[in-house]
């Protein structure tokens, strides 16, 4: 019966080839315009650890008082200072954790020339914490970060751009002026958001470029390298001693803590610690804590941008307006049709008979208009990516990256939109009046 | 009335097309208010000389001992060209992005972050008013005794210091600033003004819309020492390309182990950093467009089914007497109604829509004035679509109406 329909359908379709056109292009161009901005706005707010996201937390304490008396989680600060980094390292209540900080270096490359690269001053849990692919060789031994051992690991762009053809591991390259020996080099690793480093400035944020090369961070303390910014006045950190002192904020600290024990232990040794700092008199308040895991910390910090939003919306007000205009192409075809409905009815089908043919055509339009979106979507990304400047490997690249979830959900959007505007025209179609319609053939 | 039977007939049709005019006046109206938001903000000036200044990146190859040497070599070496009006060396330029900005203070010793102001310190030389082409309203430059070095990362408040006329209406509303001291927060380090600058753009100034603390800049006289540095150059007027392609080759005549990168005109520079923004703007313009496009394809073909519907009713008319020009006004009527109805929802929507999108993001809010000039030039549309189905209509035969009776 089923496939009669669809039979029925095509035929009817193939009749006036015009009008299926029309409404065809009708949902194709809204659906189109639609899941162009959707595919960025689901990107930009998917999970980017979905296996472990519910593991990783980030922990925050107030040091600038406001927060604390105005009970405002919002306005905590981000980073930590390094005082209670080294703190919150030292009390080891995760499985894991890491402080971590970007730094920016110069890279002497080994055929001569240097450039700049972005890289990360952090602790070999990192890379377990976060899942890290590695391409070949491994992240240095937790005993090395006590070590200050000489390493480095770094990603496989930079490997190919230093040593390109042969293996990086094992080798040593010259980072701001000193030797480090890689022991690993990663896979090409892009989380989208890059959740554990969020601040935008420039070059970091949740949808920069993601680092180059890591570095322990005893290490980095240790030659005092310095991060790129600073949540604090310039005075306070004129010299390293005094800015590894003060409650400048510019360290991240995230912690993997596996079960609900692991999250109360490390709950209570957060209000302690902060209720310490009140005491040992560093801080005139008790401090405002609060802890998070990863997608709680992305909505918090409104990671997602307004502006991509507000393109949805209006996306969404477009694909309205061509499903509007579907509805009326979608009426006229049918009332085209209601002698032969009539003739139909008249050799015994009933009503839903008819309602069903009708919905037939309406699927078939949405089947054609979502290929159709779809082609149109591809073509909007590639304009969008070609309108920013970017490759395909970046990270917008990545956000408008049309991925089988994304052609998945167009063409059940497009038959769910389709089928919806058809229905008021098909339970019309299937109320005409037989008798009347062949009177006046 | 009889044409609002008529249209009464027709219920359902009528609904789609005011649907569809009232939404698509309340977007395109909405995203005309974020368009001319963003093109105003990417107008805005820079300050600087932009037509003719270019800039490039220069670093040395090994870690020369004598950098402020070889600088200042540099800068000679530049400076001699005889395209090049003057030449500085620094860290960043309007709109190039990475900054280092101060916070300002109105005492000593203030500590209070949240009512700070923030701006960007742009460290230049005596050339430097020459060099970037920006326009001195008081006071005056830095001389040369004044300047002094500052390295990459490196906190010195200096004794003079230049401000833009922004900070100078902030901190000194209807005084002189000129000789008043300009204070640091978490410092009781000041520095006294011995000038007024038109207008500097931060290099954060790009997207930086919704910030209070646009536009403040600060110059501080001192000459930027790093291996890592650029060259601002601002040429005589014509010459920029020559000298495009004469800076690098005088400097690697001088000195061949360096890299130098980059060379741009400041016209790519501001390109780059509105990329977004244009983006967006061609996006909504697109969006725009089509809809319209959309709404007027939907009217000419609702239109044209209706025609096809009242034929025969057309031909009895014209049988009875009625002239082709008044079968072209009944269409163009019943669309106005049509239309008039849509427009009043639109603007209704769009005003709406633009009081809860000014709650989220910026744009420029949008006025009744605004809205009802949309609205019209959506109605001129219609009627201009409804044209061609009016007319078919009009061209009915009388003789229709004796067919099939």
């Amino acid at each position: 019966m089923l496939r009669y329909y669809f039979a029925l359908a095509f035929r009817s379709l193939r009749r006036n080839v015009l009008l299926t056109v029309l409404m065809t292009a009708a949902v194709g161009v809204g659906i189109g315009a639609c899941m162009t901005t959707l595919t960025t706005l689901m990107a930009m707010s998917a999970n980017p650890i979905p296996d472990k996201s519910s593991q990783l937390f980030i922990p925050q304490i107030d040091l600038s008082g406001y927060a604390s008396e105005h009970y405002d989680v919002s306005s905590l600060a981000r980073d930590f200072s390094y005082r209670d980094a080294m703190a919150f390292m030292g009390a080891r209540l995760g499985l894991r954790q890491t402080a971590t900080y970007p730094v920016q270096l110069t890279v002497i490359a080994p055929q001569g020339g240097r450039f700049q690269q972005l890289g990360r001053a952090t602790y070999a849990d990192f890379f377990a914490m976060f899942e890290v692919p590695f391409r070949s060789g491994a992240a240095w031994r937790s005993s090395e970060d006590q070590d200050r051992a000489n390493v480095v690991v770094v990603s496989s762009r930079l490997a190919d751009r230093l040593f390109p053809g042969r293996e990086a591991v094992g080798r040593t390259i010259t980072l701001g002026r000193r030797d480090y020996r890689i022991t690993g080099v990663l896979q090409p690793w892009t989380p989208i958001p890059r959740f554990y480093d969020i601040t935008y400035n420039g070059t970091r944020g949740a949808f920069a470029e993601p680092e180059d090369f890591y570095l322990p961070f005893t290490l980095a303390i240790d030659r005092q390298i310095q991060t790129n910014d600073f949540g604090c006045d310039p005075m306070a950190r004129a010299a390293w001693a005094a800015q590894l002192d003060s409650n400048c904020t510019w360290i991240q600290f995230w912690v993997e803590l596996p079960d609900a024990a692991y999250v109360r232990g490390f709950t209570n040794f957060l209000r302690g610690y902060a209720v310490q700092q009140r005491q040992s008199g560093r801080l005139q308040w008790v401090p405002l804590t609060a802890l998070h895991d990863v997608m709680d910390w992305l909505d918090l910090q409104h990671v997602v941008p307004e502006q991509t939003r507000v393109d949805s919306m209006i996306a969404g007000g477009f694909l309205l307006v061509c499903l509007i205009n579907a509805v009326g192409l979608i009426l006229a075809k049918f009332s085209s049709r209601a002698g032969e409905l009539s003739v139909r009815r008249a050799l015994g089908a009933s009503r839903t008979d008819l309602f069903r043919q009708c919905l037939a055509e309406t699927w078939m339009i949405g089947l054609f208009g979502g290929v159709l979106g779809l082609a149109l979507t591809a073509a909007g990304l590639s304009a969008l990516r070609a309108l920013r400047g970017v490759s395909a490997q970046s990270v917008t690249g990545h956000l408008t990256a049309l991925n089988p979830q994304m052609v998945l959900i167009t063409l059940v959007v497009s038959l769910i939109a389709t089928v919806g505007a058809g229905l008021y025209p098909a339970l019309r179609a299937s109320r005409v009046q037989p008798g009347w319609q062949l009177k006046s053939q | 009335m009889p044409i609002l039977r008529t249209l009464g007939r027709n219920r359902i049709g009528a609904v789609l097309i005011v649907l569809q005019i009232a939404i698509t006046l309340a977007i395109v109206s909405n995203c005309l208010s974020l368009i001319q938001h963003r093109v105003l903000w990417m107008d805005r000036p820079s300050g600087i000389d932009e037509a003719n200044i270019f800039s490039l990146n220069n670093t040395w190859d090994s870690d020369p001992p004598d950098l402020k040497a070889r600088i200042e070599g540099d800068l000679a070496a530049l400076r001699s060209l005889p395209g090049v009006i003057d030449a500085e060396a620094t860290s960043y330029t309007p709109l190039s992005g990475f900054e280092r900005a101060w916070p300002l203070a109105t005492r000593p010793n203030q500590h209070d972050s949240g009512a700070s102001a923030w701006a960007a310190a742009y460290p230049v030389d005596e050339h430097g008013l020459a060099a970037l082409g920006v326009k001195l309203i008081a006071g005056r430059w830095f001389s040369a005794t004044e300047v002094g070095e500052i390295r990459d990362r490196e906190i010195k408040f200096p004794p003079s210091v230049l401000i833009t006329e922004r900070i100078a209406n902030k901190f000194f509303p209807g005084r002189d600033p000129l000789g008043q001291l300009l204070y640091f927060e978490h410092t009781d380090g000041s520095s006294r003004i011995v000038g007024v600058v038109q207008r500097m753009q931060r290099p954060s100034d790009a997207s930086a819309w919704s910030n209070p603390d646009a536009e403040n800049s600060i110059f501080i006289p001192f000459q930027y020492v790093n291996n890592g540095i650029l060259y601002v150059v601002r040429t005589k007027p014509g010459q920029q390309g020559a000298m495009m392609r004469a800076a690098p080759v005088k400097l690697l005549e001088m000195t061949p182990e360096r890299i130098i990168e980059q060379v741009q005109p400041y016209s790519e520079i501001r390109r780059q950093a509105h990329r977004d923004s244009h983006a967006t703007v061609i996006m909504l313009g697109v969006v725009s467009a089509f809809l319209l496009a959309i709404t007027a394809f939907g009217i000419i073909g609702l239109t044209l089914y209706w025609v096809g519907l009242r034929r025969r009713h057309i031909g009895m008319r014209r049988a009875l007497g009625a002239r082709r020009v008044e079968i072209l006004r009944y269409f163009h009527t019943e669309n106005f109604l049509i239309a008039a109805v849509g427009c009043g929802l639109g603007v209704a929507l769009g005003l709406a829509g633009n009081t809860w999108l000014a709650t989220r993001i910026d744009l420029n809010r949008l006025s009744l004035v605004n809205a009802s000039l949309g609205a019209m030039l959506v109605m001129l549309l219609c009627q201009f679509a409804v044209l061609w189905p009016a007319l078919r209509a009009a061209s009915v035969a009388p003789a229709i109406a004796s067919r099939g009776l």
